[in-house]
Order: structure tokens, then C-alpha cells, then sequence
């Protein structure tokens, strides 16, 4: 697929419906990624955020609506279907091994090889680990050990490395699913500036969160789910962080709950 | 690594943090509360990783205790040191008492071969013992009662071996069950069939002459029949260098088949294992089948060979018994995939799966044979064997946790 530089998006899901018999997954979503930016996708448990993941990530198909790519209308057929087109999802669970090294967990389904006269094919582990030393450290994660476990590192590394995969694969648009869901403080400064860092080599994000702390200093636009609609997408520019969290479902709930427990606000 | 702690001092300005410590409530949705990002200027070079200061060095014991095998390994030392000591002079250690111990250990160790790369997978395959039985049988019958070459029967056993290994493979992968429930019925369904068919083909549990006809048939004694290096054994014999019968012969002929296929089966599939793509995806399949999964590893195919290989480990181990006894019989290998098991676990592989080694597995299955022939060798009556593996198999399973823990757990 040869990008086309004329379109200004990426990836654009015009007037999207969802439907799983008589639930309505999605009603009339349309989310434009344009090249290089983050796009944050903001809502509640329940917005539709993940429907909308899958439809990106060619586990579903939109029911109405189109799905374009570069500004080309596709119907993806399955997860690869995405994957060759560059859009790779990096889900909560992260697929990776805790049990297997670093290395082995980068290559994982994609191991290198090598010949070795002419008949075996060998798994390549010294290209294996260097190459995913040498992303790592171009994400700013240094690695103790290539082959030191994935359990052994903390669950901030663990995304790094999940995305660092996806990168080098060649992923041009990421899909992250709630990267910081289950992270401290720091943990989650770090993977925000991985997604920076993804951002400054060009590529796309779209970042799927419920935080608007987390959202709001590394976005640059922002769609808000509600209840499976759209609430509008925003730039930056145009909308405080405040005014973000109040359209989410729960930030008036906040509100009310913290008049109630007779919080000042 | 290290991220700038960032600290906010109180009322401080800025049109973030105003509006954002005065409205932000607490625990916006259970989420934790926003950490800012310290943009770098633009055109500022990426922030270099510093050296990490919360790793120390391991010492080399520590690194060499991580990996699966290195516990069996230091029980088959510890095992060869006391029966050095206590039946040192009983023969034990001479070349006959060798080839003893390591062809009980050889049989075993290509079972538990096929059994470990299994468990490394997350699977279990229960049926192997059985599927001593069952190939053994299949391939003695036809040869002694219908008049079949040899090596069509042998092969006729190995088709059958691998498509009830695709079979169990196949049932565990698509319905999900635990392997556990499934190869149980196909141990019982197995051993069921072997005794009912060869009642009925042969009206007896029994068949002998098989290992005669066997070594009639050139590619079946090349391949299973008998001992390999001859010649060198019956010079060093004539040299003297090698204990010989009255007649000059020597007294080990030369090194049993089954240990050579031992040694192929083992390196090949720890060199499998440890140096190959399909290698890399019995990790991957063992320790996160969704995980591997998701990256593109063909989980169901993975399985469903391995159960195929075990298959195939139990039809050698078949082949190689019936060509050495010279016989089949319907109650062989029993208990061989709980010894298989033990071989495995013994060589540091995790029951869960995700973890392991052949090499392990190996000296798993060195310390079984050594330790169930040796005891014949020393004053201690050998029904203590038992208890001595199953002590060994408990500590070698605490081990192993404790070497899960450190694994996954560390932070």
C-alpha cells in the first residue's frame, strides 16, 4: 500500500454504526486521524470505546458507514488485514510472555533467520537481541539484558516494549488500548513520552483512554465517546482540559458526587 | 529510564495547574492522577537512557542457577558422587554396568524428550505409556501372524502412532479441554485396544519372535537391532583394554541402538528448541497461547505436532523394545508417561508450561536410570527406589517454583 500524500488523513471512519443484534454499539461515529498526530479517544466504561478499537484493528467490520485508509475506502477482513496496511493494535494484555527474554518476546511469530549451510534455518538470536536492544534504546528504555525475562520488568516497561514491537514492524498508525491503565505515576509519564517520542518519528497514534490527565498533555485532538455516540472531536487549540472532562460521562457525575460529599468545587 | 520526578510546589502558575488543582477531582475514575510530560525543546536530542542504578550484578552462581537445567544437572552429579561412593567397586561404573544404567536411561529419556518439548507447550500427554504398548503390538502382530515385512508393520504402527497423536492434539486445541482429561482417555482407550485386538488376532497378551524376524530384515536391524560399534569394542577387547568372555569376545558388544537414537532425539530437539522458530513458538505457545496468538504464532499447529511428536517418541521407544526383548507384550510401557513426567519436572521444566529444557529433561532421565539401576548395585533394597523419585520429583517441583517466582515475579 502506498501511502497517498494527498489525503490529509490517515485513517478516517465517516458515519459509523455498530450494531450486535439489537444493541447499538456505535451510532454514527466519525473519527479522522490525521498524519502524525495523537488522536485521544475519550469515554467512559461502556462509550464504545472498544467496538470502535476492534473496527480500526480489522476484528469487526462497521455495520453502516466507511472505513478509509489514506483516504481510500477499505473493508479489512481480519487483523492481519490491518497489520499489512500498517495500523497495529497494541491491547491491554500486551501479548507478550512473561516466562520468555526481551528478545525473544520482540520477534515473537517474526523471528529472524539464518541460514546455515543452506539447509537449516536458524532462529537468529544475536540479530534477535540486538535489534531489540538497540529499539528499545531508540525509545528510551534501556534494557538490563536481552534476555533477561519480561516478567522481571515493570508493567511501564512491559507497554514500552509492546509499542517499541509495534514500531518496528512497521506499524505507521498505533492503536493503543488504555496504555496507562494499570500504571503508577511514573510509569505513565514514561509510556506518554513514548507515545511523544512514536509521534516525533511520524507516526500516527490513536490513544484509547478514560483519563484526561493522561490524555490532555499528549494529545493533539481528542474524541469524546459517550454511550456509544460521538460528542465532537476537538483540537487542542480549542478545548480546555476541564471542559474535556466535563463532557466525559463522569465528570458531571464527579461533580455532583463531590458537591455531595460537600467538596468545594 | 528515570523520569523527572516533577514536583508541583503549591500555587504554582501556570493555566494548567491552576485550573487543574482546583477542579480535578479526586480519582477521576479510579485513574491515577496525571503525570505531565517535560516536553524536550524542539530539535533537542532524545534524552539518553541513564545507566540503570536499581540493577546489581548477579553473580555468576545466581545466573547459572536461573536456567531450567542447571538443578538436574547438579542431582545427576550429586547422584554419580554417592553411588561413586556407596557401589563404587560393585561393577556399577564398569563398561557393563554403564550400558546398563544408561540404556534404562536412554529409553526413558527419548519418552521424556517428546514429553517435555510437550509440557513446555502447556500440555500433557498421558497416553504415551499406552502408546508403548499399542505401537509395540501393532508392529509384532502382522509379521508373526500374517506373514507382513517387518518394516510395514513398523510402519503401519508409526502412521497410526502419529494420527492418534493428531487426534489427541486436535480434540485438546479445538474443545479447549484440559490435555490432562483427554490423553486420560486415550490411555485407557489404548491399552483397552491392545489388549482386546491382540486376544483377538493373536488370542494371547504375549507375542514372542519378533526380535528374530526383525534383525532378518536389514533396514530394521540397521536401525533398531542389537549394538552399534562393534568392531571397536571386539578390538579393544582383543587389546585387552575391555573385560571379554572366555571365548575372547568382548562382554559389551558395543553400544546399544536405543542410545544412539537418544542422543539424536535429544540434541535435535533441544537444538529445535532453543535455536529455531518453531522453537522460539513452544515458548511462546506454553507460556501465553493468546498472547502468541496475537502475534501470528499458529498455536494449534504448534500443539498438534508436538502431540504428534510424542506419538512418535513412544512408537521408537516401541520399536527399539520389541527389536531388544524380542518380543511385544500388552502391558509395556507402563506408567511411562508419569516417568516421562518425572524426567521432565526433574529437569526443571514447569508443569504450566512456558519454561523448560531438553538438556534438563536429559539429565532428568540420566538420574532415573542411574538411580533404579545403581540401587541393585548397593546394600539398599530396591523397593526404596520409589520413594527416592518421588522425593526427588517433590524437590525438584518446590525448586522449580521458586524458580517461576524469581522469573515472573521479580520487579
Amino acid at each position: 500500500m502506498a501511502p497517498n500524500p494527498n489525503s490529509e488523513f490517515i485513517l478516517e471512519l465517516d458515519n459509523v454504526s455498530k450494531y450486535f443484534g439489537s444493541v447499538i454499539a456505535l451510532r454514527d461515529v466519525t473519527v479522522r486521524l490525521r498524519r502524525g498526530e495523537v488522536h485521544c479517544l475519550l469515554g467512559d466504561n461502556g462509550a464504545g470505546k472498544s467496538t470502535l478499537i476492534k473496527i480500526l484493528a480489522g476484528c469487526h467490520r462497521p455495520t453502516q458507514g466507511t472505513f478509509k485508509v489514506d483516504g481510500e475506502p477499505v473493508a479489512l477482513q481480519s487483523p492481519c488485514d490491518a497489520l499489512d496496511r500498517g495500523i497495529a493494535t497494541v491491547y491491554q494484555d500486551l501479548a507478550l510472555v512473561p516466562l520468555m527474554s526481551v528478545a525473544r518476546n520482540f520477534f515473537m511469530g517474526r523471528e529472524p533467520t539464518r541460514r546455515v549451510g543452506g539447509i537449516l534455518r536458524l532462529f537468529n538470536r544475536e540479530q534477535a537481541a540486538e535489534i531489540s536492544s538497540a529499539k528499545l534504546a531508540d525509545m528510551g528504555i534501556k534494557v538490563r539484558d536481552p534476555e533477561q525475562a519480561v516478567g522481571t520488568m515493570s508493567g511501564g516497561e512491559r507497554q514500552c516494549l509492546a509499542i517499541a514491537r509495534a514500531i518496528h514492524f512497521g506499524a505507521r498508525v498505533l492503536i493503543l488500548d488504555e496504555p496507562t491503565a494499570a500504571l503508577g505515576v511514573r510509569q505513565s509519564a514514561n509510556v506518554l513520552r513514548i507515545i511523544s517520542r512514536a509521534r516525533e518519528k511520524g507516526i500516527s497514534v490513536i490513544f484509547i483512554t478514560h483519563n484526561v490527565h493522561h490524555a490532555y498533555p499528549v494529545g493533539d485532538s481528542f474524541t469524546l465517546l459517550n454511550r456509544g455516540r460521538s460528542m465532537g472531536t476537538f483540537r487542542k487549540t480549542e478545548i480546555a482540559r476541564d471542559q474535556v472532562l466535563d463532557m466525559m460521562a463522569g465528570g458531571l457525575e464527579m461533580q455532583k458526587l463531590m458537591a455531595e460529599f460537600g467538596v468545594r468545587v | 529510564m528515570e523520569t523527572q520526578p516533577n514536583p508541583r510546589p503549591p500555587g504554582s502558575s501556570g493555566p494548567q495547574s491552576a485550573t487543574a488543582d482546583a477542579d480535578r477531582p479526586p480519582e477521576t475514575n479510579g485513574g491515577p492522577p496525571a503525570p505531565r510530560i517535560v516536553e524536550p525543546p524542539p530539535g533537542a536530542p532524545p534524552p539518553q537512557p541513564a545507566a540503570d542504578e536499581r540493577v546489581r550484578t548477579l553473580s555468576t552462581f545466581h545466573r547459572v542457577m536461573g536456567r531450567p537445567e542447571s538443578a538436574s544437572i547438579a542431582g545427576a552429579v550429586l547422584v554419580f558422587v554417592v553411588f561413586a561412593l556407596s557401589a563404587g567397586d560393585s561393577g556399577m561404573f564398569a563398561l557393563d554396568g554403564v550400558m546398563n544404567w544408561s540404556t534404562v536411561s536412554a529409553y526413558l529419556g527419548i519418552v521424556a524428550t517428546g514429553a517435555c518439548l510437550l509440557m513446555i507447550a502447556g500440555e500433557f500427554d498421558l497416553s504415551l505409556g499406552s502408546m508403548i504398548g499399542f505401537t509395540g503390538m501393532m508392529a509384532a502382530i502382522p509379521p508373526l501372524f500374517f506373514g507382513w515385512p517387518v518394516w510395514l508393520s513398523m510402519i503401519l504402527a508409526l502412521a497410526c502412532a502419529l494420527l492418534i497423536g493428531w487426534v489427541n492434539g486436535t480434540l485438546v486445541v479445538k474443545t479447549g479441554l484440559p490435555s490432562f482429561i483427554v490423553t486420560l482417555g486415550f490411555l485407557f482407550i489404548l491399552r483397552g485396544l491392545t489388549l482386546a485386538l491382540s486376544i483377538i488376532f493373536a488370542n494371547r497378551t504375549i507375542v514372542s519372535g519378533i526380535g528374530d524376524l526383525a534383525a532378518q530384515d536389514p533396514v530394521v536391524r540397521f536401525l533398531f537391532s542389537g549394538t552399534f560399534a562393534n568392531e571397536l569394542f571386539t578390538w579393544a577387547g582383543k587389546h585387552g583394554w575391555i573385560a571379554t568372555l572366555d571365548d575372547g569376545r568382548p562382554l559389551v558388544r558395543g553400544i546399544p541402538k536405543v542410545i544412539l537414537w537418544w542422543a539424536f532425539i535429544a540434541i535435535a530437539s533441544s537444538y529445535r528448541l532453543t535455536h529455531t522458530r518453531f522453537g522460539n513458538w513452544i515458548f511462546a505457545v506454553g507460556g501465553d497461547p493468546n498472547a502468541a496468538k496475537n502475534v501470528g504464532v499458529p498455536v494449534r499447529r504448534v500443539k498438534v505436532s508436538l502431540f504428534m511428536f510424542t506419538a512418535l517418541c513412544a512408537w521408537l521407544f516401541a520399536m527399539l523394545q520389541i527389536c531388544d526383548v524380542g518380543s511385544a507384550a500388552a502391558d509395556r510401557g507402563l506408567q511411562k508417561e508419569f516417568e516421562a513426567i518425572i524426567a521432565a519436572v526433574i529437569g526443571g521444566t514447569l508443569l504450566t508450561g512456558g519454561y523448560g529444557s531438553v538438556v534438563g529433561a536429559t539429565f532428568g532421565a540420566l538420574i532415573f536410570g542411574v538411580v533404579q539401576i545403581g540401587i541393585t548395585y548397593t546394600n539398599v533394597n530396591s523397593d526404596w527406589f520409589r520413594v527416592f523419585l518421588g522425593g526427588m520429583l517433590l524437590v525438584a517441583v518446590l525448586f522449580n517454583n521458586q524458580v517461576r517466582k524469581r522469573v515472573t515475579e521479580a520487579r
